[in-house]
C-alpha cells in the first residue's frame, strides 16, 4: 500500500473542527440512547464541550493555513473567519435553545447532535475549493436544516416549515448540482483554481453561452440558500413554522455558510466572468432589498416580519457581493458578523416571549413589553436600532462598509436605492419599537416566563458585542480586513 | 451500432422520464423510474463507465427503487385524483418550457461546433480498479464525508418518524 493512502498530520491538523464535531455528534447520539433521562442535562454541557473544542481547532489550524486533501479544502483566513463564526453561531444557537426546548417538552439530545452536524456541514462549506466538497457540505448542513426546522412534529407549523423547505430546497440543490455538472463538462474539473484558470485562458466568447448558463443555474441554487429574490419565496414560511430558536439559528449561521460558499465560487471560480454575472446580482440584490423590506412593512407576526427582514438584509450582503472586490468581501465578513449576533439576540427576546406552544407570535402581544420585562425589551431595542443601522451599532458600520465598497466599486445607483431601503426598513422596526413602550398591554398577554440564565447570557452577549462593534468598529473590520484572503 | 444504441436508450430513458411525470398512479411512475435508471446504466456502459453502470444497475433500478415500491405498495397509495388544473399557469409555462429548450439546443449547438467527438470504446479507465483508486487517494474525504450525510439522513429520520415514547 504506498504511503500516500494515509492523509498526513498536517493535512488532519487542517481538517481538525470538522472531525471533532462529527465525533462529538456521533457521541452524543450514543449517550442519548444509553444515559439516564435525568441526567440528560449534561448531553448540552458536552455539546457546548465540543463547540469550544472546534473552535479552538479551527483557530489553531489557521497556525498552519494551506490546502488540504488534494486541494479539496483550502484553510485561508476568509475560511477561517467562518469557520469560527458558524462555531460560535451554534454556541450561541445551543444556549439559547435549552430553555425553549425544556418549555416544549421536546428530547433535546438529537437537537444538539443536529447542531452538530449542521456545523461540520457548514464549515465543509466555507473551507471547500472544490465543487464536490461544497455540494456535499451544503448537503449536509441543509438536510439537518429540514429536520430542525420540524423538530416539534407534534406541532403542525413545524411540519408546514420543515416540509416546505425540504421540497424547495431539494429542488435548489438540483439546479445546484446541474450548474456544477455543466461546468464539470465545460472544463473538465471541479476545482475552484483550475475552472478560474481554464476560464481566464480560454476564448470565452465561443463558450459563453455555456459558460453563462451553468454559471445561471449554480446563482439560483446559492440564491435559494442565502435567499436571495427572486428564490426568497420559502423563508417567511420556514421562518414562521420553525421553532423560534432555530429561526434563529437558520438565519445567522447556515446563512452566513451559504454566503461564504457563494463569494467563494463566484469570486474565485467565475471571476474572469465577472462583468456578466455582476448585473445579475445587482439586479437580484435591488430585488431582494425591496421584497424584503416593502412585505416586511405589512407583516403583524413577529418571526415573519423577522423572516423578511432577514431576506432584506441578504440584500445588503448581496450588493457586497455584486462588488466583487476585496474590499467588498471584508464588508460582508463583517456585515454577516454583525448581522448574526443581532439576528441571535433579538430571537432570544422572542423565544422568550412567545411562551408555551408559541402562543404569542403578533406584534401586538409585545404591546407593554417596556414596563413588563424592562431588559428584553431594552437589548430588544439594541437589536432593531442596529437592524435598522443606527450609529453606535454593529448594523451601521456593516451597512456603511458595504455602501462604502459599493461607491468604490462604482455602484452608485444601487447604493443610492440600498440606502433608500434601509429608510423604508426604519419604519417597521420602529414600529415594534412604539408597540412596545407606548401601547397598554391587552388582556391575552399574562406569560411572562422568567428568562433562563443562559438565554439571558445569549441576550446581553450579543447586545453587548452589537455595541461594542458598533462603537469600536475597527476591532472586527481589522480581522475582517487580515482575514479577507482568499487562497487562490 | 453503438450510435443506434446510444439513441435507442437515450430515447428510452426520456420517454420513461415523461412517462414518470405525467402517471397518475405512483406504481406507474416507480416503473418508469427503474426504466429511466436502467437505460441510463446502459449509456454509461457505452461510454466506458463499467462499474458505474453496474452500480446504476444494483443500487439505484434495484436496491433503491424496490424499496421506493415496497413503500408505496405498504402505504397502499391510490392514483392521484384529477383535479380540473387552472388554465393560467400553463400560460406562463409554456412560453418558458420553449425558451428553455431553445436555449438549451442553442447551447448544445454551440458545443458540439468545437468539441471533439466521443467515440464509444475509446474510454477504459471505468473499471473498479480505477474508481477505487481515485476513491480511496484522491477523493478519499468527499467519500468519506458522504458517510456524515447519510448518517444525518438517518438521524433525520429518526427524529421525525419515531414513535412518541
Amino acid at each position: 500500500m504506498p504511503a500516500s493512502f494515509m492523509p498526513s498530520a498536517q493535512e488532519m491538523m487542517r481538517f481538525l473542527p470538522e472531525t471533532l464535531l462529527t465525533l462529538a455528534g456521533v457521541f452524543l447520539m450514543v449517550l442519548e440512547a444509553i444515559m439516564a433521562p435525568e441526567n440528560k442535562g449534561r448531553l448540552k454541557a458536552f455539546a457546548l464541550f465540543a463547540l469550544a473544542a472546534a473552535l479552538a481547532a479551527a483557530v489553531i489550524a489557521y497556525n498552519d493555513p494551506g490546502p488540504a486533501f488534494n486541494r479539496l479544502l483550502i484553510i485561508d483566513g476568509f475560511a477561517t473567519f467562518f469557520r469560527v463564526l458558524v462555531i460560535g453561531v451554534a454556541i450561541l444557537a445551543v444556549l439559547g435553545s435549552s430553555q425553549y426546548l425544556a418549555r416544549e417538552g421536546a428530547n433535546p439530545g438529537e437537537y444538539w447532535a443536529l447542531v452538530l452536524f449542521s456545523v461540520v456541514g457548514q464549515s465543509l462549506m466555507v473551507t471547500s475549493n472544490e465543487l464536490i466538497m461544497i455540494f456535499i457540505g451544503l448537503e449536509i448542513s441543509s438536510i439537518a436544516s429540514y429536520v430542525l426546522a420540524g423538530y416539534l412534529r407534534d406541532d403542525a407549523r413545524n411540519s408546514e416549515s420543515a416540509l416546505k423547505y425540504f421540497l424547495l430546497g431539494s429542488f435548489a440543490t438540483g439546479f445546484l448540482l446541474y450548474g456544477v455538472a455543466w461546468i464539470y463538462g465545460l472544463t473538465g474539473t471541479t476545482d475552484l483554481s483550475q475552472i478560474r484558470a481554464d476560464l481566464a485562458n480560454r476564448d470565452i466568447s465561443n463558450s459563453m453561452m455555456m459558460i453563462g448558463a451553468a454559471c445561471a443555474l449554480m446563482f439560483v441554487g446559492f440564491a435559494f440558500k442565502v435567499s436571495a429574490a427572486p428564490f426568497q419565496v420559502w423563508a417567511p414560511d420556514v421562518y414562521q413554522g420553525a421553532p423560534s430558536p432555530v429561526a434563529a439559528f437558520l438565519s445567522s449561521g447556515p446563512k452566513a455558510a451559504a454566503f461564504a460558499m457563494f463569494l467563494r465560487v463566484f469570486v474565485t471560480a467565475f471571476e474572469p466572468v465577472a462583468d456578466r454575472w455582476e448585473p445579475i446580482v445587482w439586479a437580484s440584490a435591488l430585488v431582494t432589498m425591496i421584497v424584503g423590506n416593502f412585505a416586511a412593512l405589512r407583516q403583524t407576526n413577529v418571526k415573519r416580519l423577522m423572516a423578511y427582514s432577514s431576506i432584506a438584509h441578504a440584500g445588503y450582503v448581496m450588493v457586497a457581493v455584486a462588488t466583487h472586490s476585496k474590499l467588498g468581501i471584508e464588508a460582508a465578513m463583517f456585515y454577516l458578523a454583525a448581522y448574526a449576533l443581532t439576528n441571535l439576540g433579538a430571537f432570544a427576546v422572542i423565544t422568550c416571549l412567545v411562551g408555551k406552544g408559541e402562543r404569542f407570535v403578533e406584534i401586538k402581544d409585545l404591546a407593554g413589553l417596556g414596563a413588563r420585562q424592562p431588559l428584553s425589551a431594552a437589548m430588544l431595542t439594541i437589536f432593531l436600532l442596529s437592524l435598522i443601522g443606527v450609529p453606535l451599532t454593529g448594523g451601521f458600520f456593516g451597512k456603511f462598509y458595504i455602501f462604502k465598497a459599493a461607491l468604490d466599486a462604482r455602484l452608485i445607483w444601487l447604493t443610492v436605492l440600498g440606502l433608500l431601503n434601509s429608510a423604508v426598513a426604519a419604519y417597521y422596526y420602529l414600529r415594534i419599537l412604539v408597540v412596545m413602550y407606548m401601547e397598554e398591554p391587552g388582556d391575552t398577554v399574562e406569560n411572562t416566563q422568567e428568562m433562563g440564565g443562559a438565554l439571558k447570557f445569549v441576550l446581553v452577549g450579543s447586545a453587548v458585542a452589537t455595541l461594542v462593534i458598533g462603537t469600536f468598529p475597527s476591532l472586527l473590520l481589522d480581522v475582517a480586513s487580515r482575514y479577507a484572503v482568499l487562497g487562490r | 451500432m453503438d450510435s443506434l444504441f446510444f439513441l435507442a436508450f437515450a430515447a428510452i430513458a426520456v420517454a420513461c422520464g415523461i412517462n414518470l411525470v405525467i402517471q397518475t398512479h405512483p406504481i406507474t411512475s416507480a416503473l418508469s423510474l427503474i426504466g429511466v435508471m436502467g437505460s441510463l446504466a446502459v449509456l454509461y456502459l457505452l461510454l466506458g463507465a463499467e462499474f458505474i453502470a453496474m452500480v446504476q444497475l444494483v443500487v439505484y433500478a434495484g436496491a433503491i427503487m424496490v424499496l421506493f415500491v415496497f413503500v408505496i405498495m405498504l402505504l397502499n397509495a391510490g392514483a392521484e385524483k384529477r383535479v380540473a388544473r387552472p388554465w393560467k399557469p400553463y400560460l406562463v409555462g409554456a412560453p418558458l418550457l420553449v425558451i428553455f429548450v431553445g436555449v438549451a439546443s442553442c447551447i448544445l449547438h454551440d458545443m458540439l461546433g468545437d468539441s471533439d467527438p466521443v467515440i464509444f470504446g475509446s474510454f477504459t479507465q471505468g473499471g473498479a480498479r480505477e474508481i477505487g483508486r481515485s476513491l480511496f487517494t484522491e477523493y478519499l474525504l468527499p467519500f468519506e464525508v458522504t458517510s456524515v450525510l447519510i448518517l444525518i439522513a438517518i438521524l433525520g429520520a429518526m427524529v421525525l418518524a419515531r414513535k412518541e415514547f
